[in-house]
Formats: structure tokens, C-alpha cells, sequence
């Protein structure tokens, strides 16, 4: 798609002075005014866009919060309460920032499970979907140490269980351990090294992005109907019609945003880490960050050894394991056809995948005890069984449905009930551009 | 690649191989700073050994002292927990060994490799999971002597792992009665 030649004319004289020795507005221009996007796509490709301004929001908030913030480990939790009472809008700045991690997290799974069922992953974006893995991880890294720094008991005790992964690596895994805590437990280098890296990763985040959208602007935009664009019928310009639809998806989301900063700033919280970190004492109940919880819940069922494998190890493999397999997804999928639209069955396992990974999530926030166990453990065997038996196997068994010519053709079939029906009409109303 | 291609090293290829073999020691001699900057520094290896006065603890309680930045406890078990302790079958055990510093490395894990002689009743352990390093709660769970909280791993009287995903037997420290009433830790 970006073969194309660009169609930038710069229009006054100091425009070509500027094109002629930096084109930088000519690469703004062919990228996000003249750039070709399908014109099928629906709302769940707004994600992108409202996650790139929330990464900008947690940059921008960050920063400011980092100029009131002590990474000691005797004064960071009294800082982060001066930022709450005593910092001009440090309320409101704070909250901005740890519901914006939430926020950020609930939109880039909707951006993976997106990805996931509009087969938005398969040849030529595999590593554009790679990329997207790495920022994702990235993020997991990023989210983990900021939620060490406000030094309450959940962040001592979620950073000793994270940082306690790598002690089941054989031989070495107590050396990583130590390495990462510049200690034998965690304390004040542990807080002073993870804020360096907490400020560090978000612009190593940026760096991937750019890579994310570069190669994104190689392969361009998969679509609904994961049919590649054929001809000029199939896309409209970026601008106007990808640029109001992004802003009004990301108004949409600021809103939820907005409501849970003034209303329920706490919801995604857990009180336990307005108690300051004591090392003595293990809450009575560790829960990590609601975004990890899936994995969290993997992690702790594998309670059993497996042959040479003891069940720390286990679960830390299975944990790791679980993250892995959104790597090879474009490998694991056998399927020629792209969109869950045209694939009854992989449409019914995507579901179930979907409510599977909200079960992981809710067991993991449940205490490790009775009946849970047994249904993580299954729920985890579903989620590797997703991966590893229904990816490959139904590409090969199912029959999909008749594929549209065209994303051209597909618009108008899917307009031909009318469009008088309001059904259809809300149904698509991308299509009316 | 044919046999005429193969040439006797000459001084140029010397100074190839030289220049590479210099970067790359090079590079390494500069990383390793950065990393070696990240492990425990001096003032978290200087630890002293902690003297504790358990003249206080009659059978059935605790206490917890900070040791390395982690919680040892002591205890002075009951009657009960010490028959206990005893009467477990070694191959009920999910981890055999002992790890008592104080003991070779494959000690198996009988109730008297967890104590030390003539102070049977005495547990001295590092009270910190070995699953994730969270702290266990004493005197819980099926076992009647840990339960950790956090991922669900119980230990029994003498601090063995029984249940859970935990892997091994909770850490004794070095340690030694320096009188009745005193212990030595580290």
C-alpha cells in the first residue's frame, strides 16, 4: 500500500524549502492525510490510535509525577501521600496515572483480541504482530515496576513473587535474583532500580511504536473481512474518515477513563497498598495488578511436579509459556482465510477463548485454595489447548464460509438489505463514506 | 570454496583477528560494570550474625528476628508438634533433603536433620516460602505448622514442604545455642 507515490505538494515557498532539505511533512502527509485505509474498518481498529495517546498521557504524567516522587525506601510511600495532599493537582495527576496503566492495559488486550480474531496477524504481518508482542511485554515490565514504587504492601510483595520467577531457573537462578534486587530480599536498590527502569522502558515502548507503525504502514491495515485491498474502491484517505473515527473512538474511551479517575479511582487498586511495605508480613492475600491475573492464575496451577520438573519451575514455564504463544500465533494458525467473519468454528473457540482468559482472570484474584486449583488447572489446559491443538487443527478441518471478491463487494452485500433498515445502518456505518 | 582459495594467514588477516578479538573484549570489559553495579553491594553483604534471646519462649510460641532482610523464626515446638514431626515417612516428603546449612547437602529430611541435636524442639528456619518468597503463616493449614498465603503451599511442623507448589523444605540457617537461653544466627 505504500507503494504508492506520494502526492504531497508542498503549497508555499517555505514548504519546499523544508521538503527539499527535511521532508518531514511529506512523510506526515503520505502517513496520515493521503494514507489509503480500508474503508470496512469498524470501531476495533480505533485501539491503536486511543492507545497511542494513552501512552503519551502515562509519559507526560509520569514525568510530572517523577519531579514530586523519592525513590527511597524509608520516604517513597510518604511521597506518594504528599503527592496525594499536598502537590497542587497531585490527585488528580496520580490518578491519571495508575487508572491510565489500567486503561492502557484494557485497551491494548482489546487491540489483541482484535488482532486474534480478525486473523490480523497472518502473512505479510507477522512482524508487525511480533512487534506488537514486544510492546506488549514491554509494558508488562513497565506496569510491574510502577507498581512497586508507591512502596505499599502489595508492591513489596508482588515484586518478591515476580522477582522470585527467576529463582527456579536451575543453577543461575539465584544469582538472576539477586542481580535484579541488589539484594537477598527486596529493599531500597530493588526501589531505586526499578523507578530508573520504570522511567527508562516507556520510551523504549515509543521506540517500538514507531517500528510498530513503520512496519504497519508496510503491509498496511488488515480489515474486517481480511481480504487485502485490490483496488481504490477498497480504501478511503486516512484523513478525513480514519482520522474523525480514531478521535471519536479515543473521546469514547477518555470518557470510561474520566469516569473511573473521578468517580472510582481506587476500583482497580487494592487497599492493602495504602499500607506501607513491610517485610515481615505477607498480606493475608496477594493479588498482582488486575491485568495480570491470567497469568497470575497459571502460574499457581501448576501445583504439581512434571517428571524432572519441579512445580515452581512449572508454573514459572507455564506463565512464560502463556506469553509465548501470542509470539507464534502467525505460525500456529493454519488457516487460509484471515477474518473469524468466514470461520464458524474458530469464530466459537475465539469466544471461548475470550471467556476462558476472563475465568484465568477472575480465579487469579480468588485465594489458591479448594475448588479454584482444580478450575485453574483447567482453565489453563483450555488456554494452551486454544493455542496449540485448536489453532492449527481447525485451519485444517474446517470448511470456512464463501469469501466476498472483494472489501468493495462485501460493503455493498452487506448494504443491500436497505438502507432504510436502522439495523444495518448501525451495523455499518462506516460504510456510508 | 575451492582449494586455491585457502591462503596462509598473513599479516593482515593477524591484525583482523587481533583488532576483533580486542573489540570484543573490549565490549565486555565495559559491560560488565554495568551489570556488576546491579548485584548485592557491600553494605547489604555486611551482615553481621544476629544474636537472639529465646529465654522467653515457653513451648508453642514464636518469635521472628530480621536476618539478611529476610525473617528467621524461632520456635520451641509443643510436645505435639515434635511427635508430629517425627512421625512422618520420609517418602511422604516432597522434598527429602534436609537443607540445614548446618548439615551436609543431602542430609535426609527427618525431623532431627530439620533441629539440632539436644534441641529437638527448637525450629530455627528462614521463614520465607521457597516458592515465591512470600512469608508463611505459622501454626496453619493441614499440617499444623506453615501455610503461605499466597500461593497456597503448606509445610508441616518442621517446616517441610507437604502441599502446594512450593518445591523444597523452608531454609535453616546456619545457627548454634551460644547458651540455653541465646541463639547465634548466621
Amino acid at each position: 500500500m505504500s507503494e504508492g507515490h506520494s502526492t504531497y505538494t508542498p503549497k508555499t515557498g517555505l514548504g519546499r524549502w523544508f521538503d527539499a532539505r527535511m521532508p518531514l511533512p511529506r512523510l506526515v502527509y503520505d502517513s496520515f492525510v493521503a494514507y489509503p485505509v480500508p474503508r470496512n474498518l469498524n470501531y476495533a481498529w480505533t485501539f491503536g490510535g486511543i492507545l497511542s495517546i494513552m501512552l503519551v498521557a502515562q509519559m507526560v504524567t509520569g514525568i510530572v509525577l517523577a519531579m514530586h516522587y523519592t525513590s527511597d525506601a524509608n520516604l517513597a510511600f510518604g511521597s506518594v501521600e504528599k503527592i496525594m495532599r499536598d502537590v497542587n493537582s497531585g490527585w488528580l495527576l496520580r490518578y491519571m496515572h495508575a487508572n491510565g496503566a489500567s486503561f492502557f492495559f484494557i485497551a491494548v488486550y482489546i487491540h489483541i483480541f482484535r488482532g486474534l480474531y480478525y486473523g490480523s496477524y497472518k502473512a505479510p504481518r507477522e512482524l508487525l504482530w511480533i512487534l506488537g508482542c514486544i510492546i506488549y511485554l514491554l509494558m508488562m515490565a513497565t506496569g510491574f515496576m510502577g507498581y512497586v514504587l508507591p512502596w505499599g504492601q502489595m508492591s513489596f510483595w508482588g515484586a518478591t513473587v515476580i522477582t522470585g520467577f527467576f529463582t527456579a531457573i536451575p543453577l543461575v537462578g539465584d544469582w538472576i535474583q539477586q542481580l535484579l534486587l541488589g539484594g537477598f530480599a527486596v529493599d531500597n536498590p530493588t526501589l531505586n532500580r526499578f523507578f530508573a527502569l520504570h522511567y527508562l522502558l516507556p520510551f523504549m515502548i515509543a521506540g517500538v511504536v514507531v517500528l510498530h507503525i513503520w512496519a504497519l504502514h508496510v503491509v498496511g491495515q488488515s480489515n474486517p473481512t481480511g481480504i487485502e485491498v485490490k483496488s481504490k474502491t477498497d480504501t478511503v484517505a486516512f484523513t478525513p474518515y480514519a482520522t474523525i473515527k480514531d478521535a471519536f473512538g479515543m473521546i469514547v474511551f477518555l470518557f470510561f477513563f474520566a469516569y473511573f479517575v473521578f468517580y472510582l479511582p481506587n476500583y482497580l487498586g487494592h487497599p492493602d497498598n495504602y499500607t506501607v511495605a513491610n517485610p515481615l508480613k505477607t498480606p493475608a492475600h496477594i493479588v498482582p495488578e488486575w491485568y495480570f491475573l491470567p497469568f497470575y492464575a497459571i502460574l499457581r496451577a501448576i501445583t504439581f511436579n512434571i517428571g524432572p520438573i519441579n512445580s515452581k519451575l512449572g508454573g514459572v514455564l507455564c506463565l512464560f509459556g502463556a506469553i509465548i504463544m501470542l509470539f507464534l500465533v502467525p505460525w500456529l494458525d493454519t488457516s487460509k482465510v484471515r477474518s473469524a467473519v468466514y470461520r464458524p468454528w474458530y469464530k466459537l473457540f475465539f469466544w471461548l477463548f475470550v471467556a476462558d482468559a476472563v475465568l484465568l482472570g477472575w480465579l487469579g484474584s480468588q485465594p489458591a485454595e479448594g475448588s479454584y486449583v482444580f478450575m485453574a488447572q483447567m482453565a489453563t489446559l483450555f488456554y494452551f489447548f486454544f493455542f496449540l491443538v485448536a489453532l492449527p487443527v481447525l485451519g485444517l478441518i474446517e470448511t470456512p464460509r464463501r469469501l466476498p471478491n472483494s472489501i468493495t463487494e462485501a460493503v455493498l452485500e452487506k448494504n443491500k438489505g436497505g438502507s432504510g433498515h436502522p439495523a444495518a445502518a448501525a451495523a455499518a456505518p462506516q460504510t456510508k463514506g | 570454496m575451492s582449494a586455491t582459495d585457502i591462503h596462509d594467514p598473513n599479516r593482515r588477516d593477524f591484525l583482523y583477528v587481533a583488532t576483533g578479538m580486542a573489540a570484543v573484549v573490549g565490549a565486555g570489559a565495559v559491560a560488565w560494570p554495568f551489570i556488576d553495579q546491579m548485584r548485592p553491594d557491600a553494605s547489604t553483604l555486611a551482615l553481621a550474625s544476629v544474636e537472639v534471646d529465646v529465654s522467653s519462649l515457653a513451648p508453642g510460641s514464636s518469635l521472628i528476628v530480621k536476618w539478611r532482610g529476610k525473617p528467621v523464626v524461632v520456635r520451641n515446638r509443643t510436645e505435639k508438634e515434635m511427635k508430629d514431626g517425627e512421625a512422618v515417612n520420609l517418602s511422604d516428603l516432597k522434598d527429602p533433603i534436609a537443607r540445614n546449612a548446618n548439615l551436609p547437602s543431602d542430609a535426609p529430611a527427618t525431623d532431627a536433620n530439620r533441629t539440632t541435636p539436644g534441641k529437638e524442639a527448637w525450629m530455627v528456619m528462614v521463614q520465607v516460602c521457597t516458592h515465591l518468597g512470600c512469608i508463611p503463616l505459622g501454626q496453619e493449614g493441614d499440617f499444623g505448622g506453615w501455610f503461605c498465603p499466597c500461593h497456597g503451599s503448606q509445610y508441616d511442623t518442621a517446616g517441610r514442604i507437604r502441599k502446594g507448589p512450593a518445591p523444597e523444605n523452608m531454609a535453616i540457617p546456619v545457627f548454634k545455642f551460644v547458651s540455653d537461653t541465646k541463639i547465634l544466627i548466621g
